[in-house]
């Protein structure tokens, strides 16, 4: 019932949020800053439309986001100049916070956003999507605004396809229905609401983000579901539908690769939480196979899910912001 | 005159960096318009974008008539008659296309772009980019997404428009995404059709040869081909598209050919037409095959002079931002205004190439040049530089 309660109360539509005077006018009168942050590694060809469209659409239109950032791991192509040409704010995962050191992977440059960037709430948006739209940063911090009580907000795509009765299924990718749901059911039940909870889109509120570890790699969406609950409860959650989401489709191995650091971060975490006491030490290489000329080899991929501290534990960020533990 | 020419000459550095400035609202706008699929007759999503965008920037009778068109109104300081600035909607593209745009460091690409996303862009920045330089027009500025302009479109919209509209308007302004430099001010005499070959399903192919609709199509190519140009009045046939027959192994039944007759004679046009008309008829009983001629749209030649006040403000102003003109007739959204006996010029925003394929693509850096001749041209216009004596 409190999955049903909460899926009617909180998950919401971008379209309901087309007045975006009204929304800027409840932003000012909070005081609320926002940060958007765009992770990438290699990402020229779709980065410029990116900038472009929230700048024009959330900044020099309707003042909603305060800043737009690039952390980029390192690129190889022209991301940072072409990210830079149309004005966003482009910094390198590795000059920020250079005494924590430097980690390869996605949560690296979330967790270091904290740090970087200055708002009060922060949304994250891949920048691989090929029909991005402003929907997809406003349709996530607007549940924050209207909503004090909501602290995440995710987003999920709806995949409309034929069906000849009223009921369709609607769901999240494979990894999501092979293997978070499943493992969510066995021991997050509530946490199933979720409807894409791998999905790269969210806006959160500082003190939570601030307050949860960080793996760096795969398993870092399914570790923040699991840290907020444990810590929020279901009612911190919201969950925007952004209709269509156009992307790469990756390919069945690398779901292999993400299933298993998911499944690392997933087991540490019920292992920290007592949840699962006596978990042996786990293996750290993914093993896969092809054939070659009629015979069977193994390929191994050593993925190790390492994981960065609640920012609210480092020192330079607490003079930054002027937060304590 | 001289005097106010050149204080629109001296604006005009000050309005290219103007339009640099809202440079991510032009791009975001040419991204999100190019993103919606607006085959002939299809425009509606594309229109009421357009509408929400006048609709947002406070132009007033922001409206969509029964033909699809979009407007709104910037009411000038004094009123009374109008300026009217035109965009067409349409694409060549059909709706199931990837309608996916991206932007590189310097240019943006993806179907339609240059034709004609960047001049619905324009219209949709325009009102923010004249707030932005206090541009407060004397004249009333009509801003129009007209629908239903390309191919068997035949300009309807903008017809619609014109036929039914009461205001009196002074000149019109039409753009196009590409070519900057492009300044067309006449009309050539323009005859579109379909020449459709149909085999019968009873056909006796002993009897009668089994050539099917693709060698009788060539036989029309060929008799099309022999017919005699003059060298003055400047004619041409563009025979543009052929399409027809299922497979390999497979006597096509049907064949398609589209052509365009274009001269600056109508007696001209009108002759060619009448040589197709009679080669078709020929070829037709030769081979008991039906083959027919759809006339899809017809224009008049016409239009101001290279002369005329408007002409020649924009020849000045172009001049004056390093953008040579290219002097051509247009067989677009001005004839329909020459029909009207509205004067009229069609200028290009932007640079661009692989017009009209999926790829196509325009510049970023001369958007900036394009979008402030297009401010200046309208400055002049406002300031009553561009009216005839």
């Amino acid at each position: 019932m409190k999955i049903d309660h909460w899926l009617k109360e909180n998950t919401f539509h971008h379209g309901s949020y087309w007045d975006f005077r009204h929304m800027v006018d409840a932003k000012e009168r909070q005081d609320l800053s926002i940060s958007l942050c765009i992770p990438t590694l290699n990402e020229e060809k779709t980065i410029g439309k990116e900038v472009v469209i929230f700048k024009s659409e959330l900044m020099s239109r309707y003042p909603l986001l305060d800043e737009i950032a690039v952390i980029d791991s390192g690129s190889t192509d022209n991301t940072r100049e072409v990210a830079s040409s149309f004005g966003a704010d482009v910094y390198l995962a590795s000059d920020i916070l250079p005494e924590a050191g430097e980690k390869r992977g996605k949560g690296e440059n979330l967790w270091k956003a904290i740090h970087q960037l200055k708002g009060d709430i922060i949304v994250y948006v891949d920048a691989d999507i090929k029909n991005i739209h402003p929907r997809f940063a406003y349709g996530l911090v607007a549940p924050l605004i209207y909503r004090q009580e909501i602290k995440y907000v995710k987003a999920f795509y709806d995949r409309p396809l034929a069906f000849s009765t009223g009921i369709r299924p609607s769901g999240g990718g494979r990894v999501t229905e092979i293997l978070v749901r499943p493992l969510f059911s066995l021991f997050f039940p509530e946490l199933t609401a979720i409807i894409q909870p791998l999905s790269g889109e969210y806006a959160v509120r500082r003190e939570v983000l601030e307050a949860i570890p960080f793996p760096i790699g795969y398993g870092v969406e399914t570790s923040h579901l699991m840290d907020v609950y444990k810590r929020w409860g279901l009612e911190a959650f919201g969950q925007t539908d952004l209709d269509q989401r156009v992307h790469r489709n990756q390919p069945t191995r690398d779901l292999g690769k993400m299933s298993f650091g998911i499944i690392q971060t997933f087991l540490s975490r019920i292992k920290s939480l007592g949840m699962v006491p006596d978990l042996p030490d786990l293996n750290s290489t993914l093993r896969q196979f092809q054939s070659r000329d009629g015979t069977f080899e193994q390929v191994e991929y050593e993925i190790v899910e390492e994981e960065r501290p609640p920012m609210i534990e480092i020192p330079a960020y607490q003079k930054k912001f002027g937060r304590h533990l | 005159m001289a005097v106010k020419m050149t204080k629109v000459i001296n604006e005009l550095p000050g309005l290219r960096k103007a339009a640099e400035q809202v440079r991510d609202i032009l791009l975001a706008n040419v991204v999100m318009m190019g993103e919606i699929p607006a085959p002939t007759f299809k425009e509606e999503n594309r229109i009421r974008f357009l509408h929400d965008r006048f609709s947002e920037s406070g132009l007033q009778d922001c409206s969509v008539d029964e033909v699809g068109n979009g407007f709104g109104v910037l009411p000038g300081e004094e009123g009374g008659d109008h300026v009217l600035l035109i965009a067409h909607a349409d694409t060549i593209f059909d709706e199931k296309v990837d309608h996916t745009v991206s932007i590189q460091s310097e240019w943006i690409t993806g179907p339609g772009v240059g034709d004609n996303s960047l001049g619905m862009a324009v219209l949709a920045t325009l009102p923010m980019l004249m707030k932005q330089v206090d541009f407060k027009p004397r004249s009333n500025m009509i801003l129009m997404g007209a629908s239903r302009s390309l191919g068997r479109g035949d300009l309807e919209g903008l017809r619609f428009f014109l036929e039914n509209n009461r205001l009196p308007i002074r000149c019109a302004v039409c753009m196009e995404g590409v070519q900057l430099g492009r300044l067309s001010y006449s009309s050539l005499g323009m005859l579109r059709g379909e020449i459709h070959v149909r085999v019968p399903e009873m056909y006796d192919w002993t009897r009668l040869g089994a050539a099917g609709a693709i060698v009788m199509l060539n036989d029309v190519i060929n008799r099309i081909n022999q017919i005699r140009l003059p060298k003055r009045p400047k004619t041409s046939i563009v025979l543009g598209s052929i399409r027809g027959g299922t497979s390999f192994n497979t006597i096509a039944t049907n064949s398609v050919l589209r052509f365009e007759i274009r001269s600056e004679s109508a007696d001209v046009v009108r002759s060619i037409h009448e040589q197709i008309e009679d080669a078709i008829s020929e070829i037709s009983s030769e081979t008991n095959a039906d083959v027919k001629l759809d006339i899809l749209a017809r224009r008049k030649p016409g239009g101001i002079g290279f002369r005329h006040p408007m002409v020649r403000c924009a020849r000045e102003i172009m001049r004056a931002m390093d953008v040579e003109p290219r002097i051509a007739p247009s067989t677009s959204e001005l004839s329909a205004l020459i029909d009207h006996k509205i004067p009229a010029i069609t200028l290009g925003i932007s640079t661009g190439d692989q017009l009209n394929q999926l790829n196509e693509r325009v510049r970023i850096t001369p958007m900036f040049s394009g979008v402030a001749q297009l401010m200046g041209i309208l400055k002049a216009v406002d300031g009553g530089l561009c009216d005839e004596d």
